[in-house]
């Protein structure tokens, strides 16, 4: 029985039919966000059922996960906000920014709230630069971007999303 | 002026479809499907002069040509990774004028006798490529996507794909790869994609604001297209202006523009009225600039930018303003290229591991002087040995940023301190 499968059925179909029959792989990495909607990480189960559905190894699925930065297989906050301090960025501030937003929530850079909600984390460049400071979130449903921010209005959206 | 590819700065909800039409859209589409021969078509964009926006400049009409037309089915690829840092171009097209983008996909498809073509967008891209699904559903309505489109037997699908946060898959075949399910490694080349490309299939990758010109070409013929700009890098182009400047933001000038007209009279000139330093034109990739009169005054294109020291790359103007240290510049940039290293070939995985901790041992641990020499050393050492051009890009600024700022590299007691930022 495959659980993913079952769960996520017209979804996966759809996903399949952009890429020829027989390159079925081509839809690892649609499937590998669908798989992390729900927790924000692919369990050792999902890279199985997934390599099940394309006909891969769950071993090729799990070095996927590893080689790109948005996929994660491990749970840490099931938000992430991932600040831009990449070098346009940081030249406008982006450093003391991330800084600020670590400060007001007791944490280091790269680490989670003590109630595992949020993990803040610095970033490369998101094609953004021109609106230093700013972020994206991270959660299961997908990512958003947030522009032109300051301490306090990031300081409100994370307690939104918390 | 006009914009020619920023339109929706001209023309209000031109990202709507009825809107794109009703200002001419898919007129172009409609004509080399009715009208051209595919090698017609190849031709006029051949004799535009349009070179790719991508970072290399290599002509697109003459990657058009080289599809080999012995071999099927054939794709398109439109590179949306825009991951170098400073660059933010295609992002704005995709999200103010997507149809004169997709539009230009659709004619090149034609050209090269392709069926099927995919957008390759960074994972970032996450909402947008939810709204570009959209309009490529407004597209498949209005029957300009589907089966024997015009009544003829050409037939087309776009899709949408996102990759996953990983900077190398911008170069055009670790993006093949990556879009065939592997991991986004770079292949030994030759062949090339126009031969062997995805699924070992004819493919043509071009980047999202080449294909934003092909429209406009075929509507206003080659000799209008190479009016603009100068005469070996024609047409308009999008700078990514970032950095120290009062109003950094995208920029759609002729090529040929000058530094100083891109920064002072477009982008209000440097914060805090504050002297210029130092200019990297092509992202985290480029021989940094020393920002003098000369350099200043020397029109961007694709071989003028290279009188001074460096290379246009996808012209994203990244600004540094007198109080900005160049240790503590080639630390964000080895931070960027470590990161992004695919680890395929040693001396890129090595090499910016160890450049890395030297130079984060100089700015931030106190280590003298002679960690600086090594860092040069080992930067040299990788020059020329890398598989792909991001080994090449990584130790640009480790070059130019010790040879051409000696001062910024000297002996401290302190730590770097960070630039002025407001
Ligand atoms: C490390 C690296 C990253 C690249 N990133 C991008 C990118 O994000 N977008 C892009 O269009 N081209 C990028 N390129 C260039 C592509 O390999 C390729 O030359 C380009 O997509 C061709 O399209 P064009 O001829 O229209 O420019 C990159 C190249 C390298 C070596
Ligand atoms: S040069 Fe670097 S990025 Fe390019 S293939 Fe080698 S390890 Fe990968
Ligand atoms: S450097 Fe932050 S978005 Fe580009």
């Amino acid at each position: 029985m495959n659980t993913f499968l079952d769960k996520y059925n017209d979804e996966i179909q759809s996903i399949l039919a952009k890429y020829p029959e027989d390159q079925k792989r081509s839809a690892v990495m649609p499937l590998l966000y669908l798989a992390q909607r729900e927790k924000m990480y692919v369990s050792e189960k999902d890279m199985g059922e997934i390599g099940e559905v394309l006909g891969l190894d769950s071993t090729e699925v799990g070095s996927i996960v590893g080689f790109y930065t948005l996929y994660y297989d491990k749970a840490d906050g099931r938000t992430r906000i991932q600040v831009c301090t990449d070098l346009p960025c940081a030249l406008r501030g982006a450093d003391a920014f991330a800084a600020g937003i670590c400060e007001r929530l007791g944490i280091k850079l790269g680490e989670t709230t003590p109630d595992g909600k949020v993990t803040v984390e610095g970033v490369m460049c998101l094609a953004a630069c021109d609106k230093a400071p700013m972020f994206q979130v991270q959660n299961g449903d997908g990512l958003s971007y947030h522009e032109n921010q300051t301490v306090e209005s990031a300081m409100e959206l994370i307690e939104k999303l918390k | 002026m006009e914009h020619i590819l920023l339109r929706h700065r001209d023309i209000p909800n031109i990202n709507q479809l009825d809107v794109y039409m009703q200002h001419g859209g898919f007129e172009a589409f409609k004509k080399v499907v009715t009208t051209m021969k595919p090698e017609e078509v190849v031709e006029e964009v051949f004799k535009s002069g349009l070179r790719g926006r991508g970072g290399a400049g290599f002509p697109t009409g003459l990657k058009w040509r080289f599809i080999d037309k012995n071999n099927s089915p054939r794709y398109v690829v439109a590179n949306a990774d825009e991951s170098e840092p400073g660059t933010f171009k295609d992002r704005e097209i995709m999200e103010g004028n997507p149809f004169q983008f997709f539009e230009g996909v659709m004619i090149c498809a034609y050209a090269v006798g392709a069926n099927a073509a995919y957008n390759y967008m960074r994972g970032e891209f996450w909402e947008l490529a939810y709204v570009l699904d959209a309009r490529i559903a407004d597209m498949e309505k209005a029957g300009l996507l589907g089966e024997n489109l015009f009544g003829t037997d050409f037939s087309l699908r776009i899709y949408n794909h996102l990759g996953a946060g990983a900077y190398i898959c911008g170069e055009e075949t670790a993006l093949l790869e990556s879009l065939e399910g592997k991991l986004g490694q770079p292949r030994l080349r030759p062949p090339f994609p126009p031969s062997f490309g995805l699924y070992g299939k004819p493919t043509i990758v071009n980047n999202v604001e080449t294909l934003a010109n092909v429209p406009k070409i075929i509507e206003n013929g080659w000799e209008w297209y190479k009016s603009i700009g100068t005469d070996k890098s024609p047409g308009p182009k999008i700078f990514s202006l970032s950095g120290n400047v009062e109003k950094p933001g995208n920029y759609e000038l002729p090529l040929g523009s000058t530094f100083r007209e891109l920064i002072y009279e477009h982008g209000g000139g440097i914060t805090g009225g504050r002297a210029i330093k130092a200019i990297m034109p092509a992202g985290a990739s480029s021989a940094i600039i020393v920002a003098n009169d000369k350099a200043l005054d020397t029109p961007m294109d694709y071989e003028q930018v290279q009188n001074v020291g460096s290379l246009l790359g996808s012209a994203s103007i990244i600004v540094m303003d007198e109080t900005v240290s160049m240790d503590w510049l080639v630390q964000k940039t080895l931070h960027f290229f470590e990161h992004e290293s695919c680890g395929k070939c040693t001396p890129c995985r090595e090499g910016t591991y160890w450049m890395t901790h030297l130079v984060d041992d100089f700015v931030d641990g106190g280590a003298g002087v002679e960690k600086v020499e090594l860092l040069y050393d080992v930067a040299r050492q990788i020059e020329g040995k890398c598989l792909c051009a991001l080994g090449e890009f990584s130790i640009q600024a480790v070059l130019t940023g010790i040879e051409r700022f000696p001062d910024d590299w000297k002996e401290k007691t302190l730590k770097s301190e960070a630039p002025v930022t407001a």
